[in-house]
């Protein structure tokens, strides 16, 4: 992730990515695009350094809307960039024309999870894969007839002749994956990316294509971006993995140590997360609560701290973990339990602004102090979940009650052994700073 | 097992296309005990979702069913439109696959219990209907601040959540869900199956479990039904079938899925048949790599083996049915692979 951290720097680099983002803008209300205004950003792919080396096949995993798809698309300028760059074989692509981009095209090719959508059902096999031969003026009829044929045949749908003439309608989901395949590769390509390309697959056929991808890796020198949410599927095929978590590689490292030393606290769930056919398995309860958050407005500090079991002082703690802690406690409590709290704690909408302080006003009727009891009783009730370590001060004044939480600090990719992980508890001076703020202010202090 | 909350005999879904007849459920008996799991796993195309359907009588326009599906002593095959309708949500739930479709965009969380709630429990007072609504809701996680909100307003994992608790709402005493998380993200998925695989404590509820994955299944199911071309291959305790699968179906799929702990890869020739034209006799011996010439001449007979478990395969026998000659491997054409997926 870092640039001095990769020792690959050279020859053997197909694709470099240094500081990528992709930011997508939110379109507002119709008044607010009449006027000019921003409605935000989208903040899909959010800082991302990192190369894809020749020959090698490299996972993307990620959960939906953690900017996975988004990356591998501005790889092959589908997507423009926001900022950042991604040289292809050294030549810059986020600065390229459409034209420049279309000749770069025969070069790298994309394979999408949906095959049923990605053929065009009026069209033949055969014409479906000679189609970017004629798109790039490839060859006369008959050398892009042999093409073909022979094409089909790599890919397993042999003999061809007994193909060319069906339409998608008449394949299996198998077979009509090997037809996008093959159109993928009838231009001899460097580098595909496959974006889950087994995923809408039967289980039973799964490996026949994750095979068929391996087999043409060696036979063609494919280089491999493997986009997928299933890190079993990447177990088998890729050599590195990059876990992605809102936009940003949160571990980036050889296969074999993402799966037997997992770092960061987001790749260990992921791991316990997977369905296992072990009869002795039951449902994994010990897993992180909540969804990937909205892009649009990340939380601060790590993205991942409000799901993480172990965040501490420096994760990030905000207004917005106080409303989830709330939330989470009324979900489960008596509807008269819950309303008598409710009215203490008044208007919550002060928590939807993301700040790492916030005065909060008491319900009509009802002071700070009673703000900063009920709170406090919160906390007795569980005194080590992760949220308490962030909160720094917690104070009443009449009406209202002060909470501040300590300053957050964005973690930053650092090397640990043979992997790159972006987490604070593998931040020495993140661990320090944590401890001195720990001696500043334990215990809490609540003042009433 | 418990006593049945539903037994399924001989249940048949044939449905009409362009293209022929599909025999989507082929004689299919199954009995779903009372606060039990029960997987339904299977490839696409199999028949596991009509059968789901089939089950709480919501067939498609032009299906026609046959057989008995009989929940409290009545037979729910035949049964008036609308007599069913009054025992779909307080005795038989669904949950689909993907919430969004199912939710209606311009109707609040709220308004969808009121509806639901004043539609089969018209006793309720109001502040009953909210009390309900809210304890339900907040057993899925789903917060009272958020009671007024509109489905767009939520995540996919919520409004499944939301999903859930307004079929569990109604208190049923099945309920049918039809892959209820393949929408979802993993770590999610395991929320999701968290819950369902406790509403017998949180609800008393049998719930019909149906999924492609096997995985699923193991972790969240106390029985599993394995189905393959319209019929079950399979069914018993899920620990032991997984344990030692007595199908070959079932074994060669446990094979290929991928899981963290797959050394090595593995696919079962061919691709499921489609059911206009099913291959006849055991309708898995083209695929099967046990296969015994009786496979492809007779159909196979049920037998029951150890612990209750039901298989639908000639490895098991009845000997005594069994020609002479038909224990011999099938002598076959090899599967091309153009024949594969």
């Amino acid at each position: 992730m870092g640039e001095a951290a990769d020792p690959h720097d050279g020859p053997d680099v197909l694709v470099s990515i240094r500081g990528l983002k992709t930011y997508y803008s939110i379109r507002g209300s119709f008044f607010a695009r009449l006027l000019g205004r921003e409605a935000g950003h989208v903040r899909a792919v959010d800082d991302v350094s990192l190369d894809l080396r020749r020959g090698e096949v490299l996972g993307l995993v990620g959960e939906s809307g953690s900017g996975k798809t988004t990356l591998g698309r501005t790889i092959l300028g589908l997507v423009s960039a926001s900022e950042g760059s991604v040289e292809f074989e050294g030549r810059e692509i986020t600065r390229m024309s459409e034209r420049q981009l279309r000749a770069l095209r025969r070069e790298m090719q994309i394979v999408f999870q949906d095959p049923h959508a990605s053929l065009n059902p009026a069209m033949t096999v055969a014409q479906l894969v000679e189609h970017p031969l004629q798109i790039h003026g490839i060859g006369t009829r008959n050398e892009r007839h042999t093409r073909v044929a022979e094409t089909l045949g790599i890919v397993g749908l042999s003999p061809p002749e007994q193909f060319m003439d069906k339409y998608p309608s008449d394949l299996s989901g198998g077979q009509k994956q090997r037809v996008v395949i093959a159109r993928a590769i009838i231009l001899n390509p460097v580098l595909l990316v496959a974006d889950e390309p087994v995923s809408m697959l039967d289980m039973s056929v799964r490996a026949k294509i994750l095979e068929l991808m391996l087999y043409l890796r060696s036979e063609l020198n494919l280089t491999y971006l493997y986009i997928t949410h299933d890190l079993a599927t990447a177990k088998f095929f890729c050599d590195r993995i990059a876990i992605l978590y809102l936009g940003r590689v949160v571990e980036i490292g050889p296969s074999e140590s993402i799966y037997a030393d997992p770092k960061h606290p987001y790749t260990k769930a992921l791991l316990r997360a997977i369905p296992d056919p072990d009869p002795r398995r039951t449902v994994p309860r010990d897993l992180p609560p909540g969804e990937v958050p909205d892009a649009a407005r990340p939380p601060l500090g790590c993205s991942f701290h409000p799901r993480c079991p172990l965040a501490f002082e420096v994760c990030g703690w905000e207004t917005r973990d106080l409303r989830d802690l709330l939330e989470t406690r009324w979900a489960l409590q008596a509807q008269e339990l819950y309303e008598a709290e409710q009215s203490v704690m008044g208007d919550l909408t002060a928590l939807d602004e993301p700040a790492a302080h916030v005065r909060l006003k008491a319900g009509s009727g009802h002071s700070g102090a009673e703000i900063v009891a009920l709170l406090d009783s919160i906390r007795q009730a569980s005194p080590d979940a992760p949220f308490w370590k962030g909160v720094k001060r917690i104070n009443a004044e009449g009406d209202h009650a002060d909470v501040e939480w300590h300053e957050p600090i964005a973690p930053r990719p650092l090397d640990h052994g043979t992997t790159t992980v972006e987490c604070h508890l593998y931040d020495e001076d993140a661990l320090a700073e944590a401890e001195r703020r720990r001696a500043e202010t334990a215990p809490v202090a609540v003042e009433r | 097992m418990a006593a049945p909350v539903v037994s399924v005999r001989d249940l048949r879904v044939y449905y009409g296309t362009p293209r022929g007849t599909v025999r989507a459920v082929d004689r299919v008996s199954l009995d779903i005990g009372e606060g039990e799991v029960l997987g339904l796993v299977g490839e696409s195309g199999c028949g596991k979702s009509t059968l789901g359907r089939g089950i709480l009588g919501l067939l498609p326009e032009g299906a026609v069913s046959d057989g008995e599906v009989i929940y409290g002593g009545r037979n729910l095959v035949g049964m008036a439109p609308k007599e069913l309708r009054r025992l779909r949500g307080p005795d038989l739930g669904l949950i689909f696959q993907e919430p969004m479709t199912r939710l209606n965009p311009l109707m609040r969380v709220e308004d969808h219990f009121r509806e639901t709630l004043e539609q089969h429990e018209t006793k309720l007072t109001d502040r009953e209907v909210r009390a309900r609504s809210l304890e339900t809701l907040g057993q899925m996680g789903i917060p009272p601040t958020r009671f007024r909100q509109y489905p767009h307003e939520f995540s996919g994992g919520m409004r499944q959540r939301i999903m859930i608790a307004l079929a569990l709402v109604l208190r049923p005493k099945l309920l049918v869900a039809d892959e209820p998380t393949t929408s979802l993200d993993v770590i999610v998925e395991a929320q999701i199956l968290g819950i369902l695989s406790d509403l017998r404590r949180s609800f008393g509820t049998a719930l019909l479990l149906i999924t492609h994955n096997l995985g699923i299944v193991a972790e969240a199911c106390d029985r599993v039904a394995v189905m393959y071309a319209g019929k079950i291959a399979e069914e018993g305790d899920a620990r032991d079938v997984f344990g030692d699968p007595a199908h070959p179906y079932t074994r060669e799929l446990l094979r290929s899925t991928i899981s963290l702990e797959t050394a090595e890869l593995h696919s079962i020739p061919g691709a499921p048949p489609n059911l206009i034209d099913p291959p006849r006799a055991c309708r898995f011996h083209p695929r099967c790599p046990s296969a015994m010439a009786v496979c492809a001449d007779r159909d196979p007979v049920e037998q029951r083996i150890d612990g209750g478990r039901r298989v639908l395969c000639w490895l098991h026998g009845p000997e005594e049915l069994i020609p002479d000659g038909g224990g011999a491997p099938l002598e076959r054409e090899e599967i091309a692979v153009a024949e594969e997926a």
